[in-house]
């Protein structure tokens, strides 16, 4: 039923496209963003855009000439209208012209590009810096001056993927905890990456950066209009690529200040004492968000994973097994002919976050050990 | 090649032909040193290998025809794109192309062979084990490769065995094509007939002269690329592993090393045969033959100091950007040459617009729009905006199927009729090209307006703004394929029952292949002509 609305829908979708494209002519439509770059909000996002018009226009101009020329020779010089070849086939002074004015007009389209690239790459006096970390499949946003940083990942619930519930309007462009920067403050981004190569692209900054692993590249970007921008992983990161978007909220200067102290507070009062001792439901419902959050793309929300690549932790032996284990397996990683597997470290985790995934694996689905794991637990694993 | 004429003499024997001494049955085909029937498997090698590749697209395409996920699942998915890329990259265009030198190039420089004739049957059958290999590798435990055709590191070293798969795949193939391009250098360069010096060759001759060295370059580029990869999989070093000293870009550089001279290795053939077409067919000759050959030989050298534009978000240095861009455009210059020559063959020429014109027309508008659009991603601040998204798939699909395969297209239409000897439906000849060009924008024109709206290449779902181009991409993509299916039918209905063609079916032709009679016999130019 679902699928056959949805179907209706997206048909009439096209045929409110079609008709538009055909009553108010390519003009009307060039304006909508689905023909071309989003509507840019910095210096950068704007001086591509005036490049990419400028060199759409030069093409379009030579193109028209070029088959011009060709069109009027495919109706006039036809065999069919009694057209006679001409035998010649060397004139060394139109050779010479069409390869000079190509390269003059190459002149003009490198000079304003070089400027951009300049600019681009100009990444000194920033006003602040965030780092940019990408997963295996999420981003991590550290502020690195205020000493706290989170996890970016995306919100968009499977029912809507699986087309069990209708889609909603930032349909794989949500996060549950966005990028926030100030307005007209220039913020210096480094990127990087903690498994394989992401990019962090947000099409209206005009900024995409390759995340590579154990490397750190650095980018910027100058938004000067409060919003929420979208983009999305750009490069091939595994299963999980399509549904790593990139969302940026820029607010204005105070609101950005009044977020700052929240997160403080909640960085501080989340800084969660590991001494705390947690009762069992409270630890599981937390670590089911872990769980959803971090672990459920490879192992599945069912726990039933995706053999063989990704094992299921229902029933597992592991997870019904000695909890050192366990620990140890979440701690650091399961590494295969001493080669790093999918599984990696989740060190970056809080102890208490990890107490409760994995108190929370050990007892959902079919896993029934009853057991509790302390955050104190977790601290002394590490050591 | 004292053994050529040795061959030929044992295989001659009594029959006018020289079929007598031959094995039949499947043994002819696999014991066969003769172009012609090398040359015949590749092609025929290569259009399995489109339509395996095709299939792929289809699934791709079907899963993408509404956002959400209804048809695979995300990992079999990028298994489709790893696939569909490899398979119709060295498995589709590259054997294609070789099947035409086969085919052709004897023939046109009037030799009796190819100068290393066991050596070219052995090129063809490595194929088809690397693409057993490749195909089959979707039902090893934990599927074919999904990390793209490009292979980056580290993805590729968390992948399962079907990586390994590929990369044997690729070492396989790429030991046929550096036997073949051996074969194609020594057969042009000592095997012409008394007469034809280099400069009066076809330029269908010259441009896979170019192409051969090209890859006699850059193919064994590629296998230690993949060699490393294979290494740092399972013998522990750490090439592309920052952790042991490595770098993943690394990688990047040495894959697009081989990778940007790749693309000219697949188009070069295609504006060789092109060039063959439009001079029959305008009844004059090519303008301007001695800048084409200046023309190919410049976009080869080019390519070589241009790799980093694939990698322009990577983080190069300034100076880096700057090089690889200014160095991209520079190759607009000798491409604009070579369409401004095909135009002014055309241009008062007596013009007639049968099936091979008619692709290589579509071939000369299309390419040259894809040329633009590459233009625009050599741009690299527009670059880091469109750069993987599906505006560069919508590009390379501009030069390769608009480009090379309407080129492959139009040539099969060309030499068809002297292959074997009877002439194809004309009117669904153009059938074929109307149906191919219509459907061809409907898929990919589309895909300007998502790549630069924002729409990432490779993925299995996307948001709704991008819902409505790319349903109609869907249908287009249907539509093309299908259309392949009449080109099969075409073709054998031509081979079976076509009507019988004459020595040279096309007035305006001139090279030496329309002087042998229609099939051409299984061995031409034991004497060699003599060219003027
Ligand atoms: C990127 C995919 C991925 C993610 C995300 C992931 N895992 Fe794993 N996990 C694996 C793979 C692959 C293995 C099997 C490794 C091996 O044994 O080769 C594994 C193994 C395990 C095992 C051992 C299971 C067994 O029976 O051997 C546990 C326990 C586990 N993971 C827990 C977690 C937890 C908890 C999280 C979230 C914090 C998580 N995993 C996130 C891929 C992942
Ligand atoms: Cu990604
Ligand atoms: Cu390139």
């Amino acid at each position: 039923m679902v699928r056959t609305k949805a179907s209706v829908r997206a048909g009439s979708r096209l045929l409110q496209t079609i008709i538009a494209v055909a009553l108010l002519g390519p003009g009307a439509a060039l304006a909508a963003p689905e023909w071309n770059l989003q509507p840019p909000v910095t210096p950068i996002a704007r001086q591509i855009i005036d490049l990419h018009s400028f060199i759409f226009w030069v093409c379009v101009v030579i193109f028209v000439g070029v088959f011009g020329v060709m069109f009027y020779s495919i109706f006039k010089h036809r065999k069919s209208v009694g057209h006679v070849a001409v035998q010649f086939h060397e004139n060394t002074t139109v050779e010479v012209i069409w390869t000079v004015i190509p390269f003059l007009i190459l002149l003009f389209m490198a000079f304003p590009a070089t400027r951009t690239i300049l600019a681009m790459k100009d990444t000194s006096a920033p006003d602040m810096t965030v780092k940019v970390t990408g997963y295996q499949w999420k981003w991590n946003y550290d502020y690195l001056q205020e000493g706290f940083g989170f996890y970016s990942t995306l919100s968009t619930p499977a029912a809507q993927i699986e087309n069990r519930e209708p889609k909603g309007e930032h349909y794989l462009l949500e996060v549950d905890n966005p990028l926030v920067v100030p307005v007209d403050t220039k913020v210096r981004v480094l990127v990087t990456a903690g498994d394989v190569i992401h990019s962090w692209w947000v099409p209206a900054f005009g900024v995409k950066q390759d995340a590579i692993p154990g490397f750190v590249r650095d980018t910027w970007f100058k938004a000067d209009k409060v919003g929420t921008y979208r983009g999305q992983c750009a490069e091939l990161c595994g299963k999980e690529h399509g549904f790593m978007p990139v969302v940026v909220e820029v607010v204005s200067k105070d609101d950005y200040a009044k977020w700052l102290t929240a997160q403080k507070a909640k960085a501080a009062a989340a800084g969660d004492d590991p001494g705390r001792v947690w009762e069992q439901k409270d630890l599981i419902a937390r670590g089911e968000k872990v769980f959803a959050g971090n672990c459920a793309a490879c192992h599945q929300l069912t726990g039933k994973g995706v053999p063989p690549a990704f094992p299921a932790l229902d029933g597992s032996k592991v997870v019904n097994g000695p909890k050192a284990v366990q620990i140890r397996t979440v701690l650091n990683g399961v590494e295969r002919d001493g080669k790093p597997t999918a599984m990696v470290s989740w060190k970056a985790l809080s102890d208490t976050d990890i107490a409760a995934v994995v108190t929370y694996t050990r007892n959902s689905w079919g896993n029934k050990t009853g057991e509790t794991v302390q955050p104190s637990e977790i601290k002394v694993a590490r050591q | 090649m004292s053994s050529i004429p040795h061959d030929h003499a044992a295989a001659h024997g009594e029959g006018p032909d020289g079929h007598a001494h031959h094995p039949t049955g499947i043994m002819r085909w696999i014991t066969t040193t003769n172009h012609k029937d090398i040359g015949t498997m590749y092609l025929w090698f290569s259009f399995t290998m489109f339509i395996v590749g095709g299939c792929m697209a289809l699934t791709i395409r079907a899963e993408l025809f509404q956002p959400g996920l209804q048809v695979v699942n995300p990992e079999f998915f990028n298994s489709m794109t790893t696939l569909h890329g490899l398979i119709m990259v060295f498995g589709a265009l590259m054997p294609g192309a070789v099947g035409f030198a086969n085919w052709m190039i004897p023939m046109q420089i009037g030799a009796p062979d190819m100068a290393f004739a066991r050596m070219n049957n052995w090129s063809f059958w490595l194929l088809p084990p690397a693409a057993i290999l490749l195909v089959g590798s979707l039902f090893v435990p934990g599927g074919a490769a999904a990390a793209g055709w490009t292979m980056y590191p580290p993805l590729t070293i968390q992948a399962g065995m079907g990586m390994d798969f590929t990369i044997f795949a690729v070492h396989i193939m790429g030991a046929s094509s550096i036997m073949g391009s051996i074969n194609i250098i020594t057969t042009i360069l000592n095997l012409r007939a008394p007469g034809m010096t280099l400069m009066k060759m076809p330029l269908f001759c010259w441009t896979w002269l170019i192409t051969a060295y090209l890859l006699i370059a850059v193919m064994p580029v590629l296998a230690g690329a993949v060699t490393m990869l294979l290494t740092d999989r399972h013998f522990g070093t750490t090439f592309f592993n920052a952790a042991g000293g490595g770098d993943p870009v690394l990688f990047q550089h040495v894959f697009w090393f081989f990778g940007h001279p790749e693309v000219y290795i697949i188009i070069l053939p295609a504006f060789g045969i092109v060039s063959e077409i439009i001079p029959t067919f305008s009844r004059k000759p090519l303008f301007g033959y001695a800048s084409m050959v200046y023309a190919v030989a410049a976009i080869a050298i080019l390519s070589f100091i241009v790799w980093a534009h694939h990698m322009f978000t990577t983080g190069l240095p300034t100076a880096g950007i700057l090089f690889y861009m200014y160095a991209t455009m520079l190759i607009a210059i000798p491409t604009g040459v070579k369409v401004f020559n095909w135009l002014a063959t055309m241009w008062k020429g007596s013009l007639t617009f049968e099936a091979p014109m008619l692709f290589a027309i579509g071939f000369l508008f299309l390419f040259t729009l894809g040329g633009f659009t590459g233009l625009v991603c050599a741009i690299q601040p527009i670059d880091v905006q469109i750069q993987d998204t599906y505006y560069v798939v919508a590009h390379f699909h501009y030069v390769m199927v608009a480009g090379t395969l309407f080129a492959f297209f139009g040539g099969t239409y060309y030499w068809l009729p002297k292959w074997c000897g009877r002439m194809y439906d004309a009117k669904l000849a153009e059938a074929h090209f109307w149906l191919s060009f219509v459907f061809f924008n409907v898929t990919f024109f589309p895909m300007h307006f998502l790549g630069l709206a924002g729409m990432p290449r490779r993925v299995p779902d996307y948001a709704q703004q991008f819902a409505d181009w790319n349903m109609v991409a869907s249908i287009g993509s249907f539509g093309f394929g299908f259309t392949q299916l009449l080109f099969f039918y075409i073709v054998v209905k031509a081979i079976r029952s076509g009507a019988k063609a004459p020595a040279k079916p096309w007035e305006g032709a001139t090279t030496l292949e329309w002087t042998v009679p229609s099939p051409a016999p299984y061995h031409t130019f034991e004497t060699p002509p003599f060219v003027k």
